[in-house]
């Protein structure tokens, strides 16, 4: 009777072993909320995470080795198109590891409109976030407010490079040109507005109680974990570590400006939004003190070798003319070494590691991209949470697909 | 800046001088070049005594099929602490190109020596889980080797 | 007293039209694309949706996560080859009628990545309606684009809207295998292995209207 027993499973062992069955569900890499085309093999029981396998590749473009193609200036161009939500530090971090190699010193009124431009494009890249962070966890109408702040300052980089997203603006030795007349005017219109926008966001998101119980608790990772997986930026000041490479390996004068570092110690989804929402507000500090320091002045350095002239020697200038015409043709030859040189890019350490060889191309150049190194850290966050929240914390770890594959 | 740096290599040669087999500093960057044995044990010892626990960056580069050692392994470390800087780089030849893994003591690595892996076809040592993170796992070649051409061999299929 | 009203009053109760022109009038107003978010491109495509630009206007802001309720394909970004099979089969489970938007250089040509990782331009997968230049495109362009694709819709034929075979579609499909091989030597090798019958086509069988385009 007993063995009858055991080979005929009551109603109640079936349901038992079909709780315990373990399931793989393929989310994305067209998804929604992947921020793009990122791929995650979870690992289920119900509802909850056992883990995460995080499958990227599915934009790689091969950006490294196309850099090794193309002459030093023309690089730059392909940096826009790596974290498409922050060009210009994508510009700076390329742009001063090559002016590292060439020794280049890069005047003082250059030096302000690049920290300017920096972080106008630092609050567009978080308010990206926002608006699809929230779109993810279920707010839809923060997207619209997120998206008109983000087109006024998309049309004030416009104003000075002539592209919306791919700007290209920062050049080796210093800016493509000036900023146009009337600049300052339209910067501080868009900052007079600024505070009162991110009033509105946190009556919108912060105080909100579903928004909070969406995130609390949510993904946490701890100090010396986020260490030791690498995390900078908002996700590791999220996790207690007052590290910001603006303060504490300083670059562009950064040193000099006046702004506090936000730093949450809980770790978890609700840390690192709150760190973001606070660190936009320290990037419109250093925008109003960026414009009040913008003096006359020249905004390329002095190498003729390597800058390019202006328009109006090059009709004047037998000698600008021939510069010109080399630098375009031949580009310009970078001593042999390597460096690597990290800035505070919107997502945290932008780091480029650059090798010459004496010619006028590059023979490496490699990113280190915060969202890649962050994105690695999601199978701890996500271990033991909810399927709705893996979404959350992706969001959280504000990734950029173009960055991550490059 | 640099003089705390060179008191940790000092510190490095001390611990044990087989450890350092050369240093060379430009553009304020202090190079260490490590024999690929010892890497793990010269990590430990920077993170443990020096406190130099973050890894940001590991790269591959190659030199090029003609140059001998052909593969170059960059290990960028940074403090928390201090706040500095220091590269280590390990050297490899083409017809043997193993190091051992640094997962184990940062997690970081996991991605990163992936992606070298990927790219480069530097094969990493005890690394638990080595298989291409960028391209098709059935990609042919190393796509940011120097011999590797531009566009890929053609015609390209994932077969 | 909305806009019906004034039709009722001007026009008589019963109004012949041909079926063509009444079913594309129906499906240009209410384009749903589907989110096929790549790279930069995306970006500019949510700005589209979003509150300056306002996609809706048009009668296309309905974004759908699933390919099954999407009627437009906007393609923005680079396509890689690790994505191409995934582009190819999200295009595959859309029902007809379907068109695709390339969005961005990048999608049209390859852009500035002309590499071993990138397609060359994603007509070399899926066939393409309309071309938006620009890397990435203003929104505007985009906005260009779907009322270009709106004046297409209007000249269309209802007949060239057919879906294929389910089985059929469903047979040929053989996952993993990439279809960007126009004009190489695997393609004449897999041709006549697909007339001996020893193989099936490597991508799905194109759709009715795909067919009359390459004929």
């Amino acid at each position: 009777m007993a063995t009858a027993a055991e080979n005929i499973p009551s109603q109640f062992e079936v349901l038992d072993s079909s709780l315990e069955s373990e399931m793989t569900l393929s989310m994305g890499p067209q998804h929604p909320s992947t921020h793009g085309v990122l791929r995650l093999d979870l690992k289920l029981d119900g509802e909850l995470v056992i883990n995460v396998i995080p499958d990227i590749g599915y934009l790689h473009t091969g950006m490294e080795n196309l850099f090794e193609y193309k002459k030093y200036q023309q690089g730059i161009v392909i940096t826009d198109r790596m974290d498409y939500l922050n060009p210009l530090g994508n510009n700076l971090a390329y742009v001063m590891a090559a002016e590292k190699l060439l020794d280049l010193e890069i005047p003082e009124r250059a030096q302000v409109i690049r920290v300017l431009m920096c972080e106008l494009q630092r609050i567009a890249s978080h308010m990206v976030w926002l608006g699809t962070h929230c779109l993810d966890i279920g707010a839809m109408s923060v997207f619209f407010y997120c998206f008109r702040q983000r087109e006024k300052i998309l049309n004030l980089i416009e104003a000075a490079s002539g592209g919306r997203m791919t700007p290209s603006y920062f050049r080796i030795g210093g800016l493509m040109m000036d900023l146009p007349a009337g600049f300052e005017n339209r910067c501080n219109q868009f900052l007079a507005d600024f505070p009162e926008a991110m009033d509105t966001f946190d009556t919108l998101v912060t105080g909100n109680t579903i928004w909070m119980s969406r995130t609390k608790g949510i993904g946490i990772i701890e100090r010396d974990e986020a260490i030791n997986w690498g995390l900078t930026g908002p996700c590791l000041r999220g996790s207690g570590v007052e590290l910001d490479l603006r303060r504490h390996n300083p670059y562009c004068g950064y040193e000099t400006y006046d702004f506090d570092i936000p730093v949450e110690h809980d770790g978890d989804v609700w840390a690192r939004f709150k760190v973001r929402m606070r660190e936009c507000l320290e990037s419109y500090k250093i925008v109003r003190q960026a414009l009040d320091r913008l003096k006359p002045g020249p905004i390329k350095a002095d190498a003729p070798k390597i800058v390019l002239p202006d328009r109006d020697d090059m009709r004047k200038h037998m000698d600008s003319l021939i510069h010109h015409f080399l630098i375009v043709a031949e580009g310009f030859n970078v001593p042999e070494g390597e460096v690597y040189h990290a800035i505070e890019a919107s997502k945290g350490e932008l780091g480029v590691y650059m090798k010459s060889n004496g010619g006028p191309k590059p023979e490496r150049v490699h990113f280190r991209g915060p969202s890649f190194v962050n994105l690695a850290a999601l199978p701890v966050m996500s271990e033991g949470e909810m399927v709705a929240d893996v979404v959350a914390i992706i969001g959280s770890l504000d990734i950029v697909l173009g960055e991550i594959d490059r | 800046m640099t003089e705390k740096l060179h008191g940790y290599v000092e510190n490095l040669k001390t611990k044990n001088a087989a450890w350092v087999e050369s240093v060379v500093e430009s553009h304020g960057e202090v190079t260490v070049f490590v024999p690929r044995e010892s890497i793990l044990d010269i990590c430990r010892f920077l993170t443990a005594e020096h406190g130099f626990d973050m890894l940001a960056d590991l790269c591959g580069v190659d030199r090029g099929p003609e140059e001998e050692p052909r593969f170059e392994v960059n290990y960028h470390l940074f403090s928390t602490i201090h706040y500095s800087r220091l590269r280590l780089k390990v050297l490899l030849s083409d017809d043997d190109p193993h190091v051992p893994t640094l997962t184990r003591l940062w997690k970081t690595a996991n991605w990163h020596e992936r992606e070298t892996y990927d790219l480069f076809g530097i094969i990493f040592d005890g690394h638990p889980d080595l298989r291409r993170i960028l391209l098709p796992s059935d990609f042919d070649g190393h796509a940011l080797r120097k011999d590797y051409p531009l566009r890929g061999y053609e015609p390209y299929s994932l077969n | 007293m909305g806009l019906e009203n004034n039709l009722f009053d001007s026009l008589p109760d019963v109004v012949t039209v041909k079926l063509d022109a009444i079913v594309n009038w129906a499906r240009k107003s209410s384009l749903w694309p589907a989110t096929f978010g790549l790279a930069c491109c995306a970006i500019e495509m949510m700005n589209t949706v979003s509150a300056r630009n306002d996609l809706s206007r048009f009668g296309a802001e309905t974004f759908r996560a699933s390919p099954r309720q999407a009627d437009v394909m906007i393609v923005s970004g680079r396509v890689s080859r690790k994505m191409a099979p995934v582009l190819r089969r999200i295009y595959d489970q859309m029902p007809e009628p379907k068109w695709v938007i390339s969005m961005g250089a990048c999608a049209t040509s390859g852009g500035v990545f002309d590499n071993y990782a990138i397609v060359q331009g994603v007509d070399k997968i899926v066939p393409v309606d309309v071309y938006v230049p620009g890397c990435p495109p203003r929104p505007e362009m985009l906005v260009h684009a779907i009322m270009m694709l709106q004046d297409k819709i209007m000249k269309e034929s209802v007949k060239d809207r057919r879906d294929t075979y389910e089985p059929e579609s469903r047979v040929s499909m053989v996952p993993g295998t990439l279809p960007v091989t126009e004009g190489t030597a695997l393609e004449t090798e897999m041709e006549s292995e697909v007339l001996a019958g020893e193989t099936s086509r490597p991508y799905s069988v194109p759709s009715k209207h795909e067919r009359r385009r390459s004929s």
